[in-house]
């Protein structure tokens, strides 16, 4: 059995290596798929917290994600037509700069995921479930409507946004960018779970009444948690839309936060890089079984059908031999 | 009682049409402990998770000193110095033993917010935890799973736990439950010099346990108190052998 952190730093490296190798072979559209995955793995770092660490089964995440794509078409929808943004009473110019459209993505997303939080967080189990995909759904057909931001067409944007000192416009150093992003969600995932906090949170999903009479407030931990995790989502959004140059409602889709669970489970629940080995696979199965068959979901699902049955701690389970689906 | 450290007034807990707890009105003064006896389905249960704050009562009320908590939720009466252990045992079974008592004195800290210090790294948490393992022999055991621990083990660490957050009261709900003739002992030996430090509310099927530890015993059936007095007084009293002492004998 592999040491955990042995595994992680594989991924890590292939990360690093294969869009390098791609670069000098000269298959840009590699490079684009390895950042697919690792913004994938950005948005469900962000899951992860909350249902990994929290024990919470959003199933609305696509809200997070989808706000932060929107962050970003709105900003540089506006950018794009010189016409400004009007907040009700003053009006502000959009922008093309990534660390800003990053900010308000995050802040955004997390302040959704407050007023979601608080409405949700009431209800577990089942009514918790229902109650993320109802919200998923109504920002959806929010989305839908909103015809002056392309309605059900989404939003094309037709240059990459900038960040300073860097080339976005190819491939590579976005997908820096990106890869950069996700260690840092990584990294705060991980201070997390070796913090009070973590402990805390950890503890309220386990044994909830235990955290109680220790004097704490579970609902408040969850509470965090779910905002944290709303906004590293929220910033994912961000940076796919930009990967994509175009947003639309399906960011919103109860499928994308399906999908997001899904690679969770796959790569394993609660642990750091669960959700980067999901993303990875999930990426590779899409592109090439999705050039083989039309179907390649089907195989997603016997995947996902033999994870769950037979490997509960997910695939970094099953290398590094300990079914618990925890670090 | 004005000096009762803990205490409900006439404590109503209906399920349906069974009345679980009924007109019950008991009390915890400084140093002592008091016994809660009685068959299965009694209550006992019931009483102590409306004491705790888990079960909001139907009528009557529960008083710390004299502060009126029936209002306040689990985690506040836990900082107002209320330590509940559990009958079956509530704790983080995929977490080491050390982390369910850095819980507990996170708990006493009243400081889980902070994000991004290393809980291990902090002196003054793992102290008072450490001190809480040692109390209850557990010191060994530090770094193992919780969920590896023996159920006699895990009774102790519930208490180690309720030992961090240094409360007012104790509030504990069959402490030595499958704990064996010897684990028994121990446990008695430790709540006897225990009551010290804060009165203890407890909960115990181990006759043999509560006469030796007992300084009052209040007998419940069927929802309601039908005595209440010193060892001696329970022991005499015929009521008490009929409808309880007597079934067990
Ligand atoms: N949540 C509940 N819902 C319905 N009935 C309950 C509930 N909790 C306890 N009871 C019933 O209340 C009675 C008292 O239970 P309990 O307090 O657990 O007794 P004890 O701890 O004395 O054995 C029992 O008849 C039990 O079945
Ligand atoms: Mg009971």
């Amino acid at each position: 059995m592999i040491a955990e952190r042995y595994i992680n730093a594989v991924v890590l490296l292939g990360l690093l290596v294969v869009p390098s190798y791609a670069l000098m072979v000269d298959e840009p559209f590699t490079i684009t798929l390895a950042t697919r995955a690792v913004v994938l793995a950005l948005a469900a770092v962000g899951l992860n917290i909350a249902l990994g660490t929290g024990g919470l089964v959003s199933l609305g995440h696509a809200v997070f994600f989808g706000l932060g794509g929107y962050a970003m078409g709105i900003l540089a929808f506006h950018a794009q037509t010189y016409a400004p943004l009007s907040l009700g009473i003053f009006e502000i110019g959009g922008t093309k700069s990534m660390p800003i459209i990053w900010l308000v993505a995050i802040v955004v997303s997390a302040l959704a995921a407050l007023a979601i939080g608080l409405l949700s967080l009431r209800t577990s189990g089942v009514y918790f479930i229902m109650i993320t995909l109802a919200f998923g759904q109504m920002f959806y057909y929010f989305a839908i409507s909103w015809s002056a931001y392309g309605g059900e067409d989404g939003l094309s944007i037709y240059l990459r946004n900038d960040f300073p000192g860097l080339n976005t416009l190819q491939p590579m150093p976005f997908f820096g960018l990106c890869l950069a992003l996700l260690c840092l969600a990584l990294i705060l995932h991980w201070r997390l779970l070796l913090s009070p906090f973590g402990l805390a949170l950890n503890a309220a999903r386990q044994a909830p009444q235990r955290v109680e009479t220790v004097g704490l407030n579970p609902m408040r931990l969850r509470l965090v948690a779910f905002v944290i995790s709303g906004a590293v989502t929220g910033l994912a959004g961000a940076l796919f839309a930009d990967l994509n140059r175009f947003v639309s409602p399906t960011m919103f889709s109860w499928q994308l936060s399906g999908e997001l669970i899904v690679l969770i489970i796959i790569g394993g629940v609660g642990r750091l890089f669960g959700p980067v080995l999901g993303a990875i696979l999930f990426v590779v199965l899409e592109h090439w079984l999705g050039a083989v068959t039309d179907f390649w979901h089907v195989w997603l699902g016997v995947i996902l059908l033999l994870i769950v049955l037979f490997a509960r701690g997910g695939l970094l389970g099953l290398l590094t031999g300990k079914e618990g689906p925890h670090v | 009682m004005s000096d009762a450290v803990l205490s409900t007034k006439n404590l109503v807990k209906t399920f349906g049409a069974l009345k679980a707890i009924d007109d019950v009105s008991v009390d915890l003064r400084p140093g002592e402990i008091h016994a809660i006896i009685g068959p299965n389905g009694a209550g006992k249960s019931t009483l102590i998770a409306q004491i705790a704050g888990a079960l909001r009562p139907d009528a009557g009320s529960v008083w710390m000193g004299d502060r009126d908590v029936t209002r306040l939720d689990t985690s506040a009466r836990a900082r107002l110095g209320l330590g509940r252990t559990f009958q079956i045992s509530a704790l983080a079974m995929e977490d080491t033993v050390l982390e369910n008592v850095l819980l507990g004195a996170l708990g006493h800290s009243g400081k889980p917010w902070r994000l991004f210090r290393k809980v291990h790294a902090d002196a003054e948490l793992r102290a008072r935890a450490m001190a809480a393992l040692e109390r209850v022999q557990l010191a060994d055991a530090t770094h193992t799973r919780t969920s590896a621990l023996s159920h006699g083990l895990r009774r102790q660490l519930e208490v180690a736990v309720a030992l961090t957050l240094n409360p007012r009261a104790f509030v504990m709900d069959e402490p030595m439950a499958g704990l064996g003739a010897e684990g028994s002992k121990v446990m008695t030996g430790f709540l006897d010099g225990l009551r010290q430090e804060a009165p203890i509310l407890l909960i115990e099927h181990d006759m043999d346990a509560v006469f030796a530890l007992a300084d009052r015993i209040s007998v419940l059936v069927y929802g309601q108190v039908i005595a209440s007095g010193t060892v001696d007084d329970i022991r005499r009293s015929a009521e008490v052998r009929r409808a309880y002492l007597g079934e067990d004998a």
